[in-house]
């Protein structure tokens, strides 16, 4: 039997859950860009500082929704699964014909369209409030493959967690942390504008302080190879770290004879 | 056993869990093709866990176990192909509708592409929910959980059927529509049902064949009738009309037969040919208050106790309290 019927079941089931859930949709939609919003207002006058790389703290803070907005995809994909395993639903796929890949790439692909549509709406926010993307129409196209990249492996983050704890409390209880790495980055200044030492070496230590410059140098630089190189490396290897732990995770939760 | 049998066969089956107890103590099962097997026992008797290593979720610590002529460790997949399963705890998504349900179970367990609406709209209406298909799980009752879980396990025409206590929980009503469904299963397709309770009357009811489960171990196995007649003598159970009668009533019944272990009334296995005459005249005689005096024909919950020296009812019990204490530590 082809697998990808079982990928297109699984992933039309995670889209449809998803969708059914307005507290899992909302949020992610919304408290970025209200987050955005408010930075800008409140922020605006960062532009003014020498060597601030735009004069639109708007286009400045566009990145950070990109970003966080993966940060929910990994709880949303961590949650759903970790409910599968409390409910018993997992024994339930384990029982089909249902081999493993399938059902964490079908789980992927759900929470790749979720990413995608918010990819969209930070995008069709960002081009009404008037940002204009340095980097065109191709960097437009960079960004959403990058909305992708980054979906999938933070939801490939959440499976992992998901099948090793069996837990949504656990994963719910991990957003915070996750948020400390989003606030301890590059996420409302460039770096060598961060005046306080301490602070500057964490965010230049920081993972998600690539991802952020990836995507901002798209929006304010245009090409920067040494940006997107960061940046797509960091996302790729987390991609590939944590779609191997989350597979293997999987093998161990799905046992059966 | 022939691969085209629907039949089921385990030989000396054991499974331990990790510092644990043998949740499954070395039992040997033989269920015919198109029998109903209504495997009995109290909670924490091994029945779920029977029920996983032969539906290929746990694989056994010794023995073995054939289902459809396929071993459940060797063939897991060909295994899983041919059976359905209920298991316990509707694992259903709340999120998602009847319909989703059967669509996602039907492209799982690869139903042709244009048979699965079909497919899915025939069980609906066999288990009675084409009403509430488009409904979302979370407002379903848990009856209508129990037959949505049935028609899952019928989406892809299994030849043998595992519901793991599927009737726990329900309403009579609920109950007995479902054992109607797989009364006509058996009937109509020649479907073989391991069903696993510990509801008596369900056995009675509903199986050709029981086995009797009790800490891990097999104590009896037959139909019904055999294991019933077995025990082949009446009770007589009488209630005090006062609580602190009971000692001296049971003192007084015990000269018909030997006292057997109930909490709600005092009773007796009566004597070869003693009868409900013998006592009542006794009664009379001798001035015994009580309120009520019955003769009961043998029942499973009789064969249980023969065989384990506790009611079912008990042993239940006995098993939740030691649950909760192991709950509680």
């Amino acid at each position: 039997m082809s697998s990808l019927p079982q990928v297109g079941a699984i992933a039309r089931r995670s889209i449809v859950r998803t969708s059914r859930q307005p507290a899992s949709v909302i949020p992610p939609l919304v408290f970025p860009v209200a987050l955005m919003a408010v930075n800008a207002g409140g922020l605006r006058s960062s532009t003014d500082l020498p060597g601030f790389p735009t004069a639109s703290f708007l286009a400045f803070a566009l990145a950070v929704p990109f970003i966080q907005g993966a940060l929910f995809s990994t709880m949303n994909a961590g949650t759903d699964l970790a409910r599968d395993v409390q409910t018993g639903f997992i024994n339930r796929l384990s029982l089909t014909a249902l081999r493993d890949w399938p059902l964490l790439i079908g789980q992927l692909a759900g929470v790749v369209v979720l990413g995608m549509v918010q990819v969209l709406f930070y995008l069709a926010v960002g081009l009404t409030a008037g940002v204009r993307f340095e980097s065109g129409p191709l960097g437009i196209l960079v960004l959403l493959a990058y909305g992708v990249i980054v979906a999938l492996s933070f939801g490939a983050l959440g499976a992992w967690l998901a099948f090793r704890t069996g837990s949504g409390e656990t994963i719910q209880a991990l957003f915070p942390v996750l948020f400390v790495f989003l606030f301890i980055s590059s996420m409302n200044a460039p770096r060598n504008l961060i005046g306080i030492e301490w602070f500057r070496i964490a965010a230049t230590l920081n993972p998600v302080s690539y991802m952020i410059e990836c995507v901002r140098s798209l929006i304010i630089t245009g090409w920067d190879p040494q940006a997107l190189a960061l940046g797509f490396g960091f996302v790729i290897a987390l991609g590939i770290v944590s779609l191997m732990l989350a597979s293997r995770a999987l093998r161990t939760r799905m046992t059966r004879t | 056993m022939d691969p085209s049998d629907n039949g089921i066969e385990v030989d000396g089956l054991v499974r331990e869990y990790k510092k644990g107890p043998r949740a499954v103590d070395g039992i040997d099962i033989t269920v015919a093709p198109g029998e109903i097997y209504g495997f009995l026992g109290p909670n924490g008797a091994g029945k779920s866990t029977t029920v996983h290593v032969l539906t290929t979720l746990l694989p056994p610590t010794a023995g073995t176990a054939r289902v459809g002529g396929y071993d459940v460790v060797k063939d897991g997949p060909k295994v899983r192909s041919l059976i359905g399963v209920a298991l316990q705890e509707a694992a259903l998504d709340p999120l998602l509708t009847g319909r989703d349900h059967l669509r996602l179970q039907a492209t799982l367990q690869g139903v042709r592409k244009d048979q699965r609406a079909a497919r899915a709209e025939e069980l609906l209406h066999r288990v009675g929910l084409a009403d509430a298909a488009d409904r979302k799980v979370s407002g379903y009752s848990g009856g209508m959980k129990r037959r949505l879980d049935l028609a899952l396990a019928l989406i892809h025409s299994p030849r043998v059927l595992f519901l793991d206590e599927p009737t726990t929980g329900l309403d009579p009503q609920s109950r007995t529509a479902l054992w109607e469904e797989v009364s006509l299963l058996r009937r109509e397709d020649r479907v073989t049902v391991f069903l696993t309770t510990q509801y008596l009357e369900e056995a009675d009811v509903l199986a050709d064949r029981v086995g009797i489960i009790d800490q891990g171990r097999l104590v009896a196995e037959g139909t019904p009738a055999d294991l019933k007649a077995e025990i082949g003598r009446p009770s007589v159970h009488a209630i005090p009309h006062r609580d602190e009668d009971r000692p001296r009533i049971a003192e007084f019944l015990a000269r018909f037969g030997e006292p057997l272990a109930t909490t709600r009334d005092v009773a007796v296995r009566l004597r070869d040919g003693l009868g409900l005459t013998d006592i009542v005249r006794a009664v009379d005689q001798n001035g015994v208050d009580i309120v009520d005096l019955e003769l009961r024909a043998p029942t499973l919950d009789d064969v249980f106790l023969a065989k384990t020296g506790r009611t079912l009812e008990g042993a239940t019990e006995e098993a939740e309290t030691a649950e909760h204490v192991t709950g509680k530590r």
